[in-house]
């Protein structure tokens, strides 16, 4: 064809091959608040994983003459009131805290995210059922609802997992479908359906590529919102529960010693607020890098 | 001219808005009522302006959008009332290119990937075939095979134009609706670009359906014209014909609305149309045109005029302009 | 043209962006004039420095990505380039006026038109409410709104798309502009419309006199309205002369190829191929080396691959970026050396 030679012959041969996630990823390494963030977060799972093997000290053992010591170089955050180490306390209560930060936000994303494709996609009666339903998990009182599932289910692990993405999903699914709507509109979908593609494929292929921006950042920012959930629960005895340890059970059981040994409840309550703010720089970190605006 | 490819009868969508608990229902008459013959190998041009619901004919005739009434014949067979498997079938054969080559093309997939879907929907063949079929289709629209792993975003407008058109092709399609596929392109890049759409329509049989607001596109590249006005047809005939002597006052003042690049014409005393277009939620009694139309008489305002033939033209008009 | 009345000198402008790819300098050397009363047209294809020459000549570039230098630019004998940010913010609006493409997103959709048309009068002027009002109904009247005192109170989604183009170009002459700058003014509306909306402005510069840049895509547009063109590609001005000689004799191979692609909706058509320019607006991050159409053009010579053409004249008022159509003397021709 005689026009071939109009384009070709001038253009380049190779485009530089990129894909969009590497130009994200560029763009996130540039980020400085969203790299402190990320090597603060690192830092903690491994402190995490290997807390056994780095924590100074044994974190059941009782000693009882060792009671609401403050910090000192055997102790670097001081004892609780039991005579355990604190430092030692807050590193296997990190544990806790980080699994509970995000197994159930995975799971609220899975829920919300298939939910909100079909939801918005389908449109009609299963628009409406998905919707009222989320309305519903919006509505409630979110922290009585966990607190209901603790009670009626018993208060472990699991049940933190469940209460936690029953109460996440809805708002999931409110922005996976808001987007799924605006997407559905797009020329690129009617372009799939004017070749025959089925709604499963349309669905899966063409839109659910299209939120995974806006998936990870709904994850990296429902992580902080998870650890203060699991931190409140734990406050109010229906979280993990002693002699285990998190992040907020040390601070509910911290609280009652906080004239005599503030440290023991504004430790952990310090380790907390860190680990929010660096998921939250982490979250906007990906934002930015994320955004599709940014790009052409 | 050849046999019918696809033609409608009484073809009509209708949109409704709001009927909800606090609104009040309007029906947006989008398409109202249009009959037509594409003939094999045509290029058909549908013009008019925003709103007139020619993206919506185009659309309608694809059963992207399901039509309120009226059939759509296919090689004789009557698409609207196919099933959704069997429609889903027959898309191999009808196909679209749209007009924004930054929407159109789903930013999350490599070309090969946007290529090869289509052929892998209507079972091509081997994995071999389709990468193959993938590549022959970006020689077709003289794009380097060397593009096919690259993004979207990586390419031109005109680039992409090319590559929504090779999507189009991929399964060998029988009639392609253009909806304003050159409109956003720049003007040098436009003129590629339906050099392009003319080669594939040679080598390829190709019908056009092109749907266009820009009428010194249509004179070039058009065979006949179709003029819409508020969901009807007002006027269909040969381009060269319809150009030269206007029957509808409508199509007179589209045609003389277009700006000529030739500054000694500048002068010329010419007849522009006055006043808006009416909402196609409102539409006016009568012929939908006589709100604006200068040689309306009372006849217009009360029965609207059916199309009728003047020589090998359709008008609908109670008073065609020099006959 | 001579310099007696000229509204707007222009000199060596230049803008440039800073970015993840270094400096990208969009607009080269860019000189022009605009006589009083005149309609000048800057047409280009997207990406060729059309609108940023408006913006920078506003000083609405986004800011801190971007710098603008020029040696001058004098509005009616005022050097612009001497006054700082809020002297130029004294200048929009007041001396400049601006009129976008899009009349559905530049209005803001909260506030009555009439207040929105009549704010330029409060921002500089500081004139009363009613006063206001009153100068607002007669440009409503002036730009042909009908039922004016009825629109002064309606929000702009109550106006058809050309009747919120009107309000604009009210809004834009209302405190009586030096120059009025359109940036495709008519690109988002229909053909209809945009015949009503041209003929207006040509009407407002006959009885008003304003001056005009109309920045446009449509070589169509450029025929109907302008007396002077300035031919705009990859940043630069390559060719620009009166509009008559413009289309009779259009020198630089890129103008006679634009020329050339427009469909004409006057002529028969001969076969179906339209005569295109092959490949595509170079990038500006990586220009080619020489003439900046070099990689396009199909009268190229060796020079042109090498080194870069100045605007020379070619006649009285007619200079062209070229190596092969104009005479490149060792001197820069052109509005670059006046």
């Amino acid at each position: 064809m005689s026009l071939t030679s109009e384009m070709t012959a001038l253009a380049p041969d190779v485009i530089e091959e990129t894909s969009f996630l590497r130009d994200a990823l560029r763009a996130f390494r540039k980020n400085r608040m969203a790299m402190v963030g990320l090597f603060f977060v690192v830092t903690l799972i491994l402190a995490a994983v290997f807390a056994p093997w780095i924590s100074p000290h044994d974190p059941y053992r009782v000693a009882l003459d060792e009671q609401l010591l403050p910090a000192s170089s055997t102790y670097w955050l001081g004892t609780d009131n039991f005579g355990r180490d604190i430092l030692t306390r807050i590193l296997y209560g990190a544990r806790v805290s980080l699994v509970v930060g995000t197994v159930p936000s995975l799971i609220a994303l899975m829920i919300g995210t298939v939910m909100g494709i079909l939801s918005g996609y389908l449109g009609g009666r299963t628009d409406f059922v998905v919707m009222r339903l989320a309305d519903m998990m919006i509505s409630f009182p979110s922290l009585l609802l966990a607190m209901v599932v603790m009670y009626t289910l018993g208060a472990n692990l699991l049940n933190i997992f469940i209460a936690l993405a029953l109460v996440g999903w809805a708002s999931v699914a409110r922005v996976v479908r808001s987007q799924t709507l605006a997407l559905k509109g797009k020329e690129f979908i009617e372009a799939a359906r004017a070749n025959g593609a089925s709604r499963a494929t349309i669905m899966f292929r063409h839109i659910f590529p299209n939120v995974v921006p806006t998936l990870i950042v709904l994850f990296s920012l429902s992580i902080p919102d998870a650890i203060m959930w699991e931190s409140s629960l734990s406050f109010l005895g229906v979280g993990v529960q002693p002699p285990g340890s998190s992040w907020g059970l040390l601070v509910a059981k911290g609280k009652e010693y906080l004239f005599q040994a503030p440290l023991v409840a504004i430790a952990p309550g310090v380790a907390i607020l860190l680990t929010v703010l660096a998921f939250n720089f982490i979250g906007d970190g990906l934002r930015d890098a994320l955004d599709p605006s940014m790009k052409d | 001219m050849s046999e019918v490819v696809l033609s409608t009868r009484e073809l009509t969508k209708h949109y409704v808005l709001g009927g909800g608990l606090f609104s009040r229902r309007h029906v947006v008459r989008a398409v109202d009522g249009v009959s037509l013959d594409i003939y094999e190998r045509e290029t058909f041009a549908l013009v008019g302006e925003s709103g007139c619901g020619k993206t919506t004919l185009g659309r309608v005739m694809l059963r992207l959008h399901e039509p309120t009434s009226g059939t759509i014949l296919y090689r004789g067979q009557d698409l609207s009332r196919l099933n959704e498997r069997a429609m889903r079938e027959q898309r191999k054969k009808l196909q679209i290119v749209f007009q924004d080559p930054y929407a159109s093309l789903n930013p999350r997939m490599r070309i090969e990937q946007i290529l090869a879907e289509p052929l892998r929907t209507h079972g091509f063949g081997s994995a071999e075939a389709i990468r193959e079929r993938c590549a022959e289709l970006l020689d077709m629209v003289g794009l380097s095979r060397r593009y096919l792993r690259n993004y979207p975003h990586q390419f031109s407008g005109g680039q992409r134009q090319r590559i929504g058109i090779a999507r189009a092709l991929a399964n060998k399609p029988d009639f392609v609706v253009c909806d304003e596929s050159v409109s956003a392109l720049d003007v040098s890049i436009q003129a590629q670009v339906l050099n392009l759409l003319s080669d594939l329509q040679a080598d390829l049989k190709l019908t056009y359906f092109f749907i266009t607001h820009d009428l010194s596109v249509v004179r070039q590249f058009a065979d006949r014209v179709g003029v819409m006005f508020l969901g009807r047809l007002v006027e269909v005939g040969l381009t060269e014909d319809l150009f030269d002597r206007p029957l509808h006052p409508y199509t007179m003042f589209l045609i003389s609305a277009v700006p000529r690049a030739d500054p000694r014409q500048r002068g010329r005393e010419r007849p522009i149309l006055m006043g808006d277009i009416p909402s196609p939620m409102n539409l006016p009694s009568g012929c939908r045109f006589h709100t604006r139309c200068p040689f309306a008489k009372d006849i217009c305002r009360t029965e609207e005029p059916m199309p009728r033939k003047i020589d090998d033209r359709l008008v609908s008009c109670h008073f065609p302009l020099e006959s | 043209m001579a310099t007696g009345d000229t509204v707007l000198r222009v000199r060596e402008l230049r803008t440039e962006f800073r970015g993840d790819r270094g400096h990208v300098r969009v607009l080269d050397n860019v000189s022009f004039d605009v006589g009083r009363g005149r309609i000048v047209g800057l047409v280009g294809e997207s990406g060729s420095g059309k609108s940023m020459t408006a913006l920078s000549l506003m000083g609405l570039t986004p800011k801190p990505q971007s710098h603008v230098s020029a040696r001058s630019i004098e509005l009616d004998g005022v050097e612009l380039t001497a006054l700082g940010a809020d002297g130029l913010r004294r200048i929009r609006g007041r001396d400049i006026a601006m009129v976008f493409q899009e009349p559905m997103t530049s209005l803001n959709p909260v506030r009555k038109v009439g207040d929105q048309v009549g704010e330029p009068l409060a921002v500089h002027k500081g004139l009363t409410r009613r006063q206001i009002r009153a100068r607002v109904l007669e440009m409503f009247e002036l730009v042909g709104i009908p039922e004016p005192k009825a629109r002064l109170d309606a929000y702009p989604h109550e106006l058809s798309g050309g009747l919120r183009q009107r309000a604009m170009i009210a809004m834009g002459l209302i405190c009586e502009p030096k120059l009025l700058i359109a940036d495709e003014p008519t690109t988002a509306l229909d053909v209809t419309t945009q015949a009503q909306i041209l003929r207006l402005m040509r009407e407002l510069r006959d009885r008003v006199g304003t001056s005009i840049i109309m920045i446009t895509h449509d070589l169509g547009i450029i025929a109907e309205m302008c007396d002077e063109v300035n031919v705009m590609y990859a940043g630069q001005i390559v060719e620009q002369a009166d509009v008559f000689d413009l289309f009779e004799r259009p020198s630089h191979p890129y103008t006679r190829g634009l020329l050339a692609s427009i469909p004409k909706s006057t002529e028969k058509r001969i076969g179906r191929r339209m005569p295109s320019i092959p490949g595509r607006v170079p990038d500006l991050a990586r220009l080619p080396v020489g003439c900046r159409f070099s990689p396009r053009c199909g009268d190229v010579i060796s020079v042109c691959r090498q080194e870069e053409p100045a605007l020379a004249g070619l006649a009285e008022g007619h200079f062209a970026r070229c190596w092969v159509h104009a005479p490149q003397a060792a001197t820069a021709g052109g509005r670059d050396a006046s």
